[in-house]
């Protein structure tokens, strides 16, 4: 019920934020549809693959009604691409005065606060896949491992724009330990 | 010495004197060849036996003679390659034979110095001083000072660590202690007889041997998990005993002082605003007589305890030292009576509170537990909610601390926990003005 506003927010499917409602509540900007495009690619050839495995092998050594096993991989695939986008349509994140703010999850929601003063170290990583289809993350570090601030699948202009302007922020406020 | 306002990369090495660890340093791995045949012989009991048997008096002789040597050359070559300086805001360690090593400490990032005696080194009058950082690794650690400079260095790191003139930091010496609370050996006792885990581990090792024996005949069996639980049960109590002797609080305006042991002597130093949380916990076989222990975390410290055991009062007291400004709250707020259906009967036992200056969570039924955060400690704040918790609309909210620790009040009504969030956010952003600077001096 509380995931509502996200999915709405989100489905707009552009980077820059698209929220409003209330005035007063922070400004959430979603994730460019990059990252589901590439999850959801990834998902296919997967499953592609094991539902080709499933289906052929079967098939062929004990008779073509046994290839009814590639169905199963497809039944996950349906599920994994509904999944994903629901997934998806649950990150966001919004740069307040003094912390930022992130938002993730369906099932298991978790929401994030990081005062900027805390922030060590701000690190953009962009593996060879997601490289590939123009996708970068950025990673936030305090002196708390425990901290989980990621915000995976930007631009990578705007990974270096928002990692950026958090060490800016984050040297302004600076509060160490 | 330089001219305070000189960059630290200008000044000339020279105005830096190196000096070297004590010279009984290079006997401290004397035992290792010792070990290491201990060891395979341990692991292989069958095998070494036979061996043994094979090796006559000449060849032993001839391994003693080449392994003895040159223990005692590396011994001496490592400590012949280790040098420390102390400059105006670092603390440099050259090590290193082959792989050489240069460590820099930063003074004013110290989280806290320890002074360990072991026994032996009790005997030959020398001491560890080991210097706690955020990311550093065991090696950081200079052993062996004489007692007297080990001392010494302590109070000149602290006063430069405090931010005093480079000038004056070698006259400033030790600063004078006041004792809050030091534990009689009787409670110490009794306290131990009344912990679970020590009659547990007990129990365990008088119990599980004989029913081994029954039920394998195997003398190697026996030997294999009858020792580790000896150890054990010796540990947990003859063992905390030995350790947490005499444990006295002192406070100083160079922070915190810890000293305890009966056999290895230690010495914990904790400048202020280091402590990143404070746990009050209380057995329940404590809580007749109305004993807490204190526990503490530093961040990059391994010792985890303040007060092994007092009364509730007496531990309170030594928190508000501590922790200034803060007073350990009365009462939690339990979490709303739905919780039940989340985690049955234990739901009574979580409880928050949270005051002007720290954020208490409380939890355990039996075993009590309390953990205070300092507002100024927090680094992140988390609400996380699980499916099955957004149904009763309660969520968990997770404060993270600097010493990897994590304070989570559980099962909290879903807004209060949104609001909370938000609000443990803010303080922890306000709450750092009102903290000393890391120069406590200054």
């Amino acid at each position: 019920m509380e995931t509502g506003s996200p999915r709405e927010a989100g489905a707009a499917g552009t980077a820059e934020g698209t929220e409003g409602t209330a005035g007063a509540g922070p400004v959430w900007t979603g994730l460019p549809p990059g990252l589901l495009r590439m999850r959801r690619l990834l998902l296919s050839v997967w499953l592609g693959l094991v539902a080709l495995a499933a289906g052929l092998l079967p098939g062929l050594l004990a008779g073509p009604p046994w290839a009814a096993f590639a169905l199963l991989p497809l039944a996950l695939w349906a599920w994994g691409w509904v999944m994903l986008g629901r997934n998806w349509r649950s990150w966001r994140y919004a740069e307040r005065a003094d912390d930022l703010l992130i938002s993730r999850g369906v099932l298991w929601r978790e929401e994030t606060v990081v005062p900027y003063g805390r922030m060590q170290l701000v690190e953009v990583t962009s593996g060879p896949v997601e490289r590939h289809f123009g996708l970068a993350s950025v990673q936030l570090h305090t002196a708390a491992a425990a901290t989980d601030a990621t915000i995976p699948g930007l631009d990578p202009a705007e990974a270096e724009r928002l990692r950026d302007r958090l060490t800016e922020l984050g040297e302004a406020r600076s509060a160490g330990l | 010495m330089t001219a305070p306002g000189v960059e630290d990369g200008i000044r000339t090495e020279r105005a830096v004197a190196e000096r070297r660890l004590h010279p009984v340093t290079p006997f401290r791995r004397a035992w290792a060849p010792v070990a290491v045949l201990a060891g395979w012989a341990m692991h292989d009991p069958n095998q070494a036996q036979e061996q043994l048997t094979k090796l006559t008096t000449a060849w032993l002789l001839t391994g003693l003679a080449v392994l003895v040597p040159a223990a005692a050359l590396y011994g001496f070559l490592s400590w012949w390659f280790t040098h420390f300086s102390v400059t105006d805001s670092e603390l440099r360690i050259r090590t290193g034979l082959l792989f050489r090593r240069t460590a820099h400490i930063r003074l004013e990032r110290i989280q806290a110095i320890d002074v360990t005696r072991p026994l032996l080194a009790r005997v030959a009058g020398v001491a560890k001083l080991r210097i706690d950082v955020v990311g550093a690794d065991k090696k950081d650690e200079l052993a062996f000072l004489g007692e007297g400079e080990a001392r010494a260095l302590r109070a000149e790191l602290l006063a430069r660590a405090a931010g005093f003139a480079p000038e004056t930091a070698h006259e400033v010496g030790e600063a004078p202690a006041h004792e809050l609370l030091r534990l009689p050996a009787r409670d110490l006792a009794v306290s131990l007889v009344l912990t679970g885990a020590t009659w547990g581990s007990l129990v365990a090792a008088l119990v599980v041997p004989p029913v081994l024996w029954l039920a394998t005949h195997s003398v190697w069996t026996v030997l294999a998990t009858g020792l580790p639980l000896l150890g054990a049960a010796g540990a947990s109590s003859v063992g905390r005993f030995v350790a947490e002797y005499d444990w006295t609080v002192a406070e100083s305006p160079d922070g915190l002082r810890i000293d305890h042991g009966l056999l290895d002597r230690a010495h914990e130093t904790v400048p202020p605003g280091r402590v990143q949380t404070v746990r009050i916990v209380e057995p329940l076989l404590w809580r007749r007589r109305g004993w807490v222990r204190v526990e503490l975390d530093v961040a990059g410290s391994s010792n985890s305890v303040l007060v092994p055991v007092a009364p509730r009062a007496a531990a309170e007291s030594v928190i508000a030292r501590v922790l200034p400004g803060v007073a350990v709250p009365r009462s939690a707020e339990r979490p709303p009576r739905r919780a039940w259906r989340c985690l049955p009967v234990w739901w009574r036992g979580h409880g928050i509170a949270v005051t002007d200056t720290v954020f208490a969570a409380r939890h355990g039924l039996l075993r009590r537990s309390l953990s205070l955060v300092p507002h100024a400690k927090v680094q992140s704040v988390r609400l996380t909610q699980g499916p099955w918790e957004r149904l009763w609309r309660l969520a968990n909210v997770h404060v993270d601390t600097g010493a990897n620790r994590t304070v989570t009040a559980r099962l909290r009504d879903a807004g209060e926990a949104a609001r909370l969030l938000h609000a443990q956010a803010e303080r922890s952003r306000t709450g750092r003005r009102a903290a000393p600077p890391d120069r406590w001096m200054t």
